[in-house]
Parts: structure tokens; C-alpha cells; sequence
């Protein structure tokens, strides 16, 4: 094997990920302009058996969100319309609540719930709203508010971020998502989602939510008119961030989906691609224990082999999903945890489910 | 598996050794992603060093599916008593190929249910329409040659030169199926045999054709059974030469009476992708299949053995009826594979390059 590994001029970063020693950004540009996915791939999963085993999660969890309403219309979204538009919706606490009661004879651990910076719900819409799920499903999870959201709301209340989080946990917010990462990168955050909170910033709410308490996911949106450099920045940064704070949990490699954005002339990007942010992600992030492979994204099929390239994780059930839908995605809304679980055994991992906060609740045998 | 063994079983296949029976189950069984991969990717390097990955333009056109086979894995057919099956006129096939040539396309499949009454003048006549708009004739698989055959009352060797002299040009490698006769009584039973397939393949590689072959695997069959299939295709390439390539692809359930049976996932088609390129030493080129795998895995196949990524398929019905629907574009085509680290070239049936 190692013979291959060689061939593709990865020798030296083979020796590293065994002894392992911390990859430069010199070595990511190497892994990422190599066409030798499976070297590439083979290194990546070195790390993931390094750090999970046999193992694989997954987890059943409902997503909701609460409206789509949003200032920040960033161009690679299909999912924020401006309020009035058509299409443009926003449910009442009363319509999110109905919506995890007419679930709950489903074994949900987490509801997850984003929306876009609406322009005129006030604070206590989020903190009812966060109240309202505690009081219908009293035992759930409740994993919501990207970085992004929770800049807005702590303008609304007018208190710091810290603050806001603490009300905010206080009403039930139990961690937060890793959305609105998208590319740290000020160019291309200019070019793309020039309202968007800032990428320190993002990483500064991030770590303020690590210290309050609070444990959070990390994304990166590839694929549209980055450069690998700029990926590797982004990953360059949340590894310092991980290093200050140990907060975040899982780093979720998000496919761009083009159609019915501003940027719908781009491509769509390809398994190859999605594999190699999926496997530098493993390499290059050594501090984070979970990279996860959002299925919703990339699809099952890609997902269940990028369990072999790095990835110990592919989600969840999730039903309704909206935001990479309206942006053209062909993948389903929902997958049963049956099919999850077949997925990841044949893949020859131990399926297990997880909660948020990856604390084991089933695994599931060779055989059911 | 031990890295002992897949260093020899490599060794050996690099100095032109061949992967045995027991080599091929050990792997199948025991051999991790990679060992598999690595393997293949080696095969496929050394046969195919110019980092080429080919595509045809070409369309499925698919006659009829007024078919008497009622095959349990086919979402496709109509059985000849239900109202509602379709034979294309000759109108409907001009304006296919026409469509098909405007396109840069060069040849045509041409695959049909097995109808129950039109006679063997009925394919010559077709044939030499769809040579008259100039365009190459991939067509006819063994099942139909061998209902031809069945119909007419004229050996199978006589059917062939009839549509050889028709026009003829190539014959698809469908209908393979399980090349094993207990899997083919339990799903196919009034398809030909094993051994039927073969012999047409046969006959046809002595009159000059040149054909491809499939399998349809992830249904009933055993993986010894997947074995006896590449052995016997194997041994008939030693004889005659004839296969340009080999066409794997997992079994559609939906719509189809085997719907309760799990459908064969990415991994498993990877794997019999890469155990196929290794076995099958005799075979230049193993074709992706994006129809039922989409374009992601189909471009990650490309490093599991695959040097080929089959066609545009300006046209496809037998997969979309079983639920899967997958579309690609030339350029989507070029795109991916490109995007792989390889350069996309045109070809035509016989893989020369156009």
C-alpha cells in the first residue's frame, strides 16, 4: 500500500499523519491540487480509524426552519427571499410547535432549527420559540442559531454576544450549528454575502459560545468561485479557533449547489471534489473529533463512501430539509435510520446512533 | 487481509499472472476498499497508461417492450395480452436517429422486448432503414437473437448472417443477466440460457462482430455465482477476442416484482467494479455506469477500475422505469472526467477514437 501512497509523492505526509504530526498549509495545497483521490483518501482514513474506530453515527433528528425571510440574500443561497416576496415565509411559535408535536411519536433526539436575519421578528419570537419545542418535546435537543443569527439577536436584545447566548440557553438553546461559516475569506465574503457577519467575527461568536458552555459544528461552503488556498485558510483558521476553545464537535464540508442562486451559472461540484474536502477536512482539522458527511449534500450514495475517506458521521434522518432543496438538490428529504444503518454496515462500520453531543444511544449489531 | 497476500496477488498480476477462483472469492470477501482499489487502479494503469477515459454518443433505442420473457428484475416490458405496449414505426425511429446524428452521435442500441409475432424479415427491414440514414447498428442482444432464432425455426449461426448481410454493425451485451442457470430459472426463466448467450456471443465474435458484455448483479445471485459469470466470460474472450468491454452494473428493484430485495449500495457496486477489472484480465476496457450510479460515483469508478464512461444515452428507458433517472450531458461528461485528473475523448463502438 505504502508503495502507492509513495507514487503519488504523499510519502513525506503519510510519515507525518503516522507519527501524528500536524499538516502545513504547504501539505494541504499538495493534497488538494493531487488527482490521486485515492491516496489521498487512504491517508484520510488512517486519521478518522485513528480517532473513531469502527464506528460511524448517525443521528434522528428534525429540522426546521422557521422562515426564509432574509437581509443578507447572499448569492450562492436559493433559500433567503426578501420579505414580501414570493415564496418568502416565516412560521408563527404556534406553527413550529405543531410541527415537533406532529412528530413526536418519532424517536427524535435533535431539532434543528435555522433561519435566515429576518428583519422585523423581535427577541422574544426566538426565546418563545426555543420555549415553545422544551415544552413539546421537553427531552429533545435543541441544536439552533448559526453564528450568523446569533449576531442578529444579540442587536435585538441589545446585550452582548455572551449575553445573548446565556438568555438564549436559558430557554432551552442546548448547541449551535456550524452555517454561515460558508469562506472566511473577506474576498470572498465580499463577492458573495458582502452583508454577512465577517469571518472573524464568526469565528469570535463561535469561541464566545464554546466558553458559555455551548458546543457547536463548524461548515465550510465549497465549490463556487474559491481557491483552495482560501479553503485552507478556513481550515487553518478553525483549527487555531478548535486549539483556543476545544468547542467544536463536528467540521461538515458543505457542497455548493448553484441552481436558483445569483451564481447559477456555476457547476455543480463533483464527487472528486467532495471526497477531497471530505478527506483534507480529515487530515488538516486534527483537533476535531468528527468530520461529517451531510448526505443531504452530496448524497447517500457519495456519503456512505466518504466514510472510507475520512468521514464518521452522515447526519441524520432529517425530514423537510429546504435550504439545499430550493437550490436544486435532486437527493431526497428524508432517509429512515434503516437505511442509514444499512448504509454505514455495508460501508463496514458499526452503525451507531448518536445524540448531539455524540453520546451513544444505540449501536447496532452486524445484524438487527 | 493480510498486506502479504494483496502484495503477491499484485506482483503477480503485474508480471501478466491471472487472479485465480480462490483469489477472487478471498478478495471478495476479505479485501478492505483500498486493497481492492489499489489493485484495480494498478490493472486499469497498466492497460490504459495514456490516462484516456472514453464516452460514445449514442441513444437507446429501444423498439418495443412488448416482451414474453416477464422477467422478475424488468421494470420495463409489457407482457403481450396487456393493452398499453408500444412497437415504434419506422417514422419514429428516422427522427431517433436523425436527433441522435445532429448530436454528434454515432451509433445507435437498439433493444427490444421479446415480441411474440414479428418475423425476422420485420429486424432485416429495420436494419436497412436505420442503415439507409447512416449510422452505426449496435443491436439485437443475445436473448433476441436466440427468440429470433426460436421464431424462425433457423439456426442461430443463419439469423446472424441474415442480419449481418441486414446491416448489422455490433451487438450489445445485454441479457447476460446472472450468467448461472439456477439464478436465470428463478428470474428469467423464459430468457435463453447461459450457455445460449454464450453460443450467440460466440457465433457472432467468428462472423467479425464485435460485441460487449454486462452483468446484473445484487439480486439473488451468490458471489460464487458472480465468479462463474467472469469465469465464463473470461474463458470465452480467450477463445475469440471478441468483447470490447464489460459493463457491470447493480440490479433496479423498484417497479419490479424482486422490489422487496435491498438494493446493491455504492460500496458494493465499487467493489464489484474493481473485483471485475482484476478478474477479468482479457477485457480492455470496464465501463462506469452513471445511468444507475450518478454522476459522482461514476467519476470515483474511474480509480476502481473503470476506463470508460459509457454513453450519452441520449435516450434510456429500461433503468428510468425502475425509479432511476440520472441525466448527462456530453459536456457534463467531459467535465467529470476532466475534474478526475483524465482527458475525455470520444469514441466509437469498437473504441477506436473519433
Amino acid at each position: 500500500m505504502k508503495k502507492y501512497i509513495e507514487q503519488a509523492g504523499f510519502g513525506p505526509i503519510l510519515e507525518k499523519v503516522e507519527a501524528g504530526r500536524r499538516l502545513s498549509l504547504d501539505d494541504g495545497l499538495q493534497l488538494y491540487r493531487s488527482h490521486d483521490i485515492l491516496a489521498l483518501g487512504y491517508l484520510a482514513d488512517i486519521v478518522r480509524a485513528r480517532l473513531n474506530g469502527d464506528r460511524a453515527y448517525f443521528i434522528y433528528n428534525q429540522h426546521i426552519n422557521y422562515s426564509n425571510i432574509c437581509t443578507n440574500l447572499c448569492k450562492f443561497c436559493a433559500f433567503g427571499k426578501e420579505k414580501g416576496a414570493d415564496k418568502a415565509y416565516e412560521m408563527t411559535v404556534e406553527e413550529v410547535r405543531q410541527k415537533v408535536r406532529d412528530r413526536l411519536d418519532e424517536p427524535i433526539t435533535e431539532i434543528h432549527v435555522v433561519g435566515g436575519i429576518h428583519p422585523d421578528l423581535p427577541f422574544s419570537y426566538y426565546l418563545e420559540m426555543l420555549r415553545g419545542i422544551r415544552e413539546v418535546r421537553p427531552d429533545v435537543h435543541i441544536q439552533a442559531f448559526t453564528c450568523v443569527e446569533i449576531a442578529h439577536l444579540a442587536g435585538l436584545a441589545g446585550k452582548t454576544i455572551g449575553e445573548t447566548l446565556d438568555v438564549l440557553k436559558e430557554a432551552g438553546l442546548g448547541s449551535m450549528p456550524g452555517g454561515g461559516a460558508e469562506v472566511f475569506s473577506p474576498r470572498i465574503r465580499q463577492l458573495t454575502c458582502d452583508r454577512k457577519l465577517s469571518g472573524d467575527d464568526w469565528l469570535e461568536i463561535a469561541k464566545t459560545a464554546h466558553r458559555h458552555g455551548l458546543r457547536t459544528n463548524a461548515t465550510m461552503l465549497y465549490g463556487h468561485i474559491e481557491t483552495i488556498e482560501e479553503r485552507l485558510e478556513h481550515l487553518a483558521a478553525l483549527r487555531q479557533a478548535q486549539d483556543e476553545t476545544g468547542g467544536f464537535l463536528a467540521f461538515i464540508p458543505l457542497a455548493f449547489h448553484p441552481q436558483n442562486t445569483a451564481l447559477a451559472g456555476l457547476s455543480r461540484t463533483t464527487g472528486i471534489d467532495d471526497l477531497k474536502n471530505i478527506a483534507v477536512a480529515r487530515l488538516f482539522l486534527d483537533n476535531f473529533p468528527h468530520i461529517k458527511a451531510y448526505w443531504v449534500m452530496i448524497g447517500p450514495k457519495l456519503a456512505q463512501i466518504a466514510l472510507s475517506f475520512g468521514a464518521d458521521d452522515m447526519d441524520g434522518t432529517v425530514k423537510e430539509e429546504v435550504i439545499t432543496h430550493m437550490a436544486g438538490a435532486d437527493t431526497d428529504q428524508a432517509i429512515g435510520s434503516t437505511t442509514l444503518v444499512r448504509l454505514i454496515r455495508e460501508a463496514g462500520r458499526v452503525p451507531v446512533e448518536r445524540d448531539t453531543l455524540y453520546n451513544v444511544i444505540r449501536v447496532h449489531g452486524t445484524k438487527e | 487481509m493480510t498486506e502479504r497476500l494483496i502484495a503477491d496477488i499484485d506482483a503477480r498480476l503485474g508480471n501478466g499472472g491471472r487472479l485465480g477462483d480462490d483469489d477472487f472469492l478471498l478478495l471478495a470477501q476479505q479485501a478492505g476498499l483500498y486493497d481492492l482499489a489499489f489493485l484495480a487502479d494498478a490493472v486499469r494503469r497498466r492497460l490504459h497508461p495514456e490516462r484516456l477515459v472514453t464516452y460514445v454518443i449514442d441513444r437507446n433505442i429501444n423498439y418495443t417492450d412488448i416482451c414474453i420473457s416477464a422477467c422478475k428484475f424488468c421494470a420495463f416490458f409489457k407482457a403481450p395480452e396487456d393493452k398499453g405496449g408500444y412497437l415504434l414505426s419506422f417514422d419514429e425511429l428516422g427522427r431517433k436517429i436523425e436527433e441522435t446524428k445532429a448530436l454528434g452521435g454515432t451509433q445507435i442500441l437498439l433493444q427490444g422486448g421479446l415480441h411474440p409475432d414479428l418475423p425476422l424479415e420485420y429486424y432485416e427491414e429495420m436494419l436497412r432503414f436505420i442503415k439507409a440514414c447512416g449510422i452505426h447498428a449496435h443491436g439485437f442482444s443475445p436473448p433476441e437473437v436466440w427468440h429470433f432464432s426460436q421464431l424462425s425455426g433457423l439456426p442461430v449461426r443463419q439469423v446472424l448472417q441474415r442480419l449481418i448481410a441486414a446491416g448489422l454493425d455490433s451487438i450489445p451485451g445485454g441479457g447476460a443477466e446472472i450468467l448461472c442457470d439456477r439464478v436465470r430459472q428463478a428470474t428469467a426463466p423464459r430468457k435463453c440460457s447461459a450457455d445460449q448467450w454464450l453460443e450467440v456471443m460466440e457465433e457472432a465474435h467468428h462472423q467479425g462482430l464485435r460485441t460487449t458484455a454486462t452483468m446484473m448483479f445484487g439480486h439473488i445471485e451468490t458471489m460464487a455465482e458472480r465468479l462463474e459469470h467472469l469465469r465464463r466470460l473470461r474463458q470465452l474472450q480467450d477463445r475469440t477476442g471478441g468483447f470490447t468491454a464489460f459493463i457491470p452494473w447493480p440490479f433496479q428493484p423498484d417497479n419490479t416484482v424482486l422490489a422487496g430485495v435491498e438494493k446493491t449500495t455504492a460500496m458494493g457496486y465499487l467493489r464489484m467494479l474493481a473485483l471485475s477489472r482484476l478478474y477479468l484480465d482479457n477485457f480492455a476496457n470496464i465501463q462506469a455506469s452513471w445511468v444507475t450510479q450518478g454522476p459522482k460515483v461514476a467519476q470515483l469508478s474511474l480509480f476502481f477500475g473503470a476506463n470508460d464512461f459509457g454513453s450519452t444515452m441520449i435516450e434510456e428507458n429500461v433503468v428510468a422505469a425502475a425509479g432511476v433517472s440520472f441525466r448527462l450531458t456530453e459536456e457534463e461528461i467531459r467535465r467529470l472526467v476532466a475534474d478526475a485528473g483524465f482527458t475525455p475523448r470520444q469514441r466509437r463502438m469498437d473504441y477506436s477514437l473519433v
